[in-house]
């Protein structure tokens, strides 16, 4: 493998007496999509947290083309081509669906401003399939579209590592099926992309790399068939009976 | 060694006060910016009797603590209450609270203008000198710290022994997860919010015996009681007494020696220093 | 940048607006006068007030100490310095101090910026008096040739100053940064800003241009001392003013601030130990019955009438 463009080694976050997340490895290489998977509580969310810089390292190291970005606050991670969604979806509620999308054109990873970044925030408003709702307010809006938002805002610096915290959990099976097919149509434009997941099928047809954490630590990593008929992964999943 | 127990001495009352914030902003949720005009009531409430019965301010105490628990409890029912309920999120309760206990202060003062008017008041009792340690100080302060200590000491046992002070503290520790064990947040919070009250207006009723207030004293309180509670962590017992200490003798010293028109200056010097680098309290753990 | 046939309308009605004032003067120079100089001087210290507050919703209470330190500046200065450079001299230090109190509270939730700059007049005035008892000096004299018309004119200039500041703002990236704040924090931070240094680069408006309104107006005082300088009223009643008009709109607080100036001169001069219960029902006002001011009332009957026309 190449440099990769994600690592992490050692990630540990500790909660007052509570291991989060302990003692993490993996690497994402470019134009790769790696699924973070899970039981409920096994410090998947709080991973990429950590990698967004939403919270600090208790130990460890996370590096982007090698260099150390641990320790540095959100924004200038964000800077740097880190850009997430959030697990439950994150608005600006003051403003039209527009705005809400041109907030993460301005001061990220790439950035634009005035009549440019207007007509970005178009454009990809257009891409997740909510061309011509810009002046819309954010009221008038369905779940998916919401998410929809959320993940033009996240695409408009340009960021080279999209986190994406469960951008698939709640929708129905028609819009999964849409929102399968966005997420495609950006690792097809070679965006490396790291999801957390629940939905399998996404999973299946996304990913092509996952990493299992059960109470913190990573138990399996592989391509998804391998990682799904995993001894351990089971019982982790379904618990020690149903091994 | 007499600027430390003079310090110590006053530290007592402060740290009373305190604990009554503390009560309204750990379990309510109630940033209380009137808090210093209920501590200065409960001076004028001292007062009054005294001058006009010889009520003794240590018998009062047991007329005020009930009257402003309830007016406290009525404050909250029919004016915070609704603000807890309208609040999006725990910033606009902030914000919501900041502005109508701004609004309550003013009131009050207004209010204690109209019926007392704009002069100092201030009494004698028990101005009597008390020899503690090869020095003397005036008994009304020690019997005010002594009182203090007592309040301050039930307060922590029914906070850590009691069912209904178990529960206070849940709420203070975990708001939404007392709702989940069954614990009456609504109806503890106003009973927390009131007996907050009752005990900042008793404080108030003992250091209108020592020291001299006036209607509109009861801001510079209000700010040394946040301060007190910041320093010593929102809900925290032992941090609020360890901190209104520090700020009692603080004050003393900076008096004694500086100025005495320093003494507020000198507590935001202590606030400014906890702000840069333990804003979390002083026993707090760094928030995650 | 470019301008909208919108833009350069309202740039020309605000210009006649601003003329239309500047007449004044040549018609009254006593009680209307004395009047127009206080609304003016709350118009320039609430509009600049909310330009941080209005996006950010952190309540600052540090109007009276800016505006002290500005009237100190021009007391101090005055007998050796050109007055215009006073004012210029007073607004970098009300900058300056609004950055350090930034600093220090600004990276902190909300409550402990309020409660840190609610103390801070009272601190100032504090240290003030302190310096003055040690080096017998009491007060100090302004003694200029600037009448009121003058200074009137000159708070109308810094008023134009502030609308334009605000309205620059607005359409700027740091304008834009702090309605993000203002809306979500976290989402801020994750899209590349850099929240703390937007808020304290913000809140040092609000500190320059109080501390400029106090410089100007220290001539009107003429004799200066820290009981006078430090008001801590002053504080609260620029936030009422911007808050009953309306924070989210740059013209919301001069809509507060002209019915709340005439109420408190009626009151004043009516019932003199009043003002501070009308202070907390004004309070109470804005919270339970005008919780956006008069621009949220505007906006919820434009928004009835507009539903009403579409059904």
């Amino acid at each position: 493998m190449a440099t990769p463009v994600l690592s992490l080694r050692g990630v540990t976050k500790r909660f007052g007496g509570l291991v989060a997340v302990n003692a993490m490895d993996f690497d994402v290489a470019e134009r790769e999509v790696v699924g973070l998977l899970g039981p409920n509580g096994s410090g998947k969310s709080t991973t990429l947290n950590l990698v967004s810089g939403a919270l600090p390292l208790t130990a460890g190291d996370i590096s982007l083309w090698g260099n150390r970005i641990s320790g540095l606050p959100a924004q200038t991670i964000n800077r740097k081509g880190v850009s997430r969604t959030f697990q439950l979806v994150r608005l600006l509620p003051s403003m039209n669906v527009r705005e809400n999308v041109v907030a993460g054109a301005v001061f990220g990873h790439r950035r634009r401003w005035g009549h440019e970044a207007h007509d970005h925030a178009d454009q990809l408003l257009e891409k997740v399939g909510l061309g011509g709702k810009g002046d819309m307010a954010l009221g008038q809006l369905t779940y998916i579209d919401t998410k929809r938002v959320e993940l033009a805002r996240t695409l408009a610096s340009d960021p080279k590592v999209l986190l994406l915290d469960e951008w698939l959990a709640g929708l129905n099976p028609t819009e999964l099926q849409i929102g399968i097919t966005l997420i495609k149509s950006l690792r097809d434009e070679g965006r490396t992309i790291i999801l957390v997941e629940h939905v399998m099928d996404a999973i299946r047809s996304l990913c092509d790399r996952c990493v299992v954490m059960a109470a913190g630590t990573k138990i399996a990593e592989g391509t998804p068939s391998q990682v799904l008929s995993d001894k351990e992964v089971i019982r982790a999943y379904l618990g020690d009976d149903d091994a | 060694m007499d600027i430390l127990i003079t310090g110590i001495l006053l530290g007592g009352t402060y740290a009373l006060i305190a604990m009554g914030l503390n009560l309204q902003y750990g379990v309510a949720r109630i940033m209380n910016l009137a808090n210093g005009e209920i501590l200065v009531a409960g001076g004028y409430f001292a007062f009054i009797a005294y001058t006009s019965t010889q009520l003794s301010p240590i018998l009062t105490i047991f007329l005020v603590a009930p009257l402003a628990f309830a007016l406290n409890w009525l404050i909250y029912r029919v004016m915070l209450q609704p603000l807890v309920n309208r609040a999006k999120n725990r910033g606009q309760l902030e914000t919501d609270s900041i502005l109508a206990t701004f609004g309550l202060s003013f009131i009050g003062v207004g209010l204690m203008l109209s019926f007392f008017g704009g002069d100092y008041f201030s009494y004698s009792f028990m101005a009597v000198p008390v020899e503690l340690l090869g020095s003397t100080y005036g008994a009304n302060r020690v019997l005010s710290f002594v009182m203090a200590v007592l309040m301050c000491g039930a307060l922590y046992v029914w906070l850590n022994w009691s069912r209904a002070g178990l529960s206070i503290r849940a709420i203070a520790t975990a708001p939404a997860s007392a709702r989940l064990v069954g614990i009456d947040v609504k109806h503890l919070s106003a009973l927390a919010f009131a007996l907050g009250g009752a005990v900042t207006a008793v404080g108030g009723a003992l250091i209108s015996t020592y020291l001299t207030l006036d209607a509109s004293t009861g801001v510079v309180f209000t700010l040394k009681a946040l301060i007190i509670v910041i320093m010593g962590g929102v809900g925290d017992v032992r941090g609020t007494i360890v901190a209104a200490l520090l700020l009692g003798i603080l004050e003393t010293v900076v008096a004694s020696l500086l100025d005495p028109g320093l003494t507020l200056a000198a507590a935001y010097v202590m606030f400014l220093g906890i702000l840069l680098f333990r804003p979390q309290g002083l026993f707090g753990k760094k928030p995650t | 940048m470019s301008l909208t046939g919108t833009d350069i309308r309202n740039l020309f009605l605000a210009a006649l607006a601003l003329t239309i004032c500047a007449l004044l003067p040549l018609g009254d120079n006593g009680y209307w006068l004395g009047l127009g100089v206080t609304i003016a001087m709350f118009t320039a210290l609430a509009t600049s007030w909310a330009l941080f507050s209005g996006p950010t919703h952190y309540i600052s209470l540090a109007t009276a100490a800016f505006f002290g330190v500005g009237t100190y500046v021009t007391g101090l200065g005055i007998d050796n310095l050109p007055f215009w450079s006073l004012v210029g001299l007073a607004g970098l230090i009300g900058a300056i101090l609004a950055a350090l109190v930034g600093l220090a509270t600004l990276r902190l939730s909300g409550v402990y910026f309020v409660i840190f700059t609610l103390g801070l007049a009272e601190l100032v005035r504090q240290v003030i008096t302190w310096v003055q008892n040690n080096t017998g000096q009491k007060g100090l004299y302004v003694l200029t040739d600037l009448d009121e018309a003058g200074i009137y004119w000159w708070l109308l200039g810094l008023c134009a100053i502030v609308f334009l500041a605000g309205w620059l703002i607005g359409r700027s990236r740091l304008g834009f940064a702090l309605r993000i704040i203002g809306d979500d924090e976290t989402v801020a931070a994750h899209s590349g800003i850099n929240t703390a240094r937007a808020k304290v680069l913000l809140f040092m408006v609000p500190g320059a241009v109080a501390a400029m309104t106090g410089a100007i107006l220290a001539p009107r005082y003429v004799y200066i001392e820290p009981s006078l300088a430090f008001a801590p009223i002053l504080s609260f009643q620029v936030v009422i003013m911007a808050l009953l008009g309306g924070a989210s709109r740059l013209w919301g607080p001069l809509v507060g601030v002209i019915p709340f100036t005439f109420l408190l001169e009626a009151v004043s001069s009516n019932f003199p130990n009043q003002t501070t219960l009308v202070i907390g029902v004004a309070f109470l006002v804005i919270v339970y019955l005008l919780p956006g001011g008069f621009v949220g009332l505007l906006n919820k009957i434009m928004h009835r009438i507009n539903t009403r026309e579409r059904f």
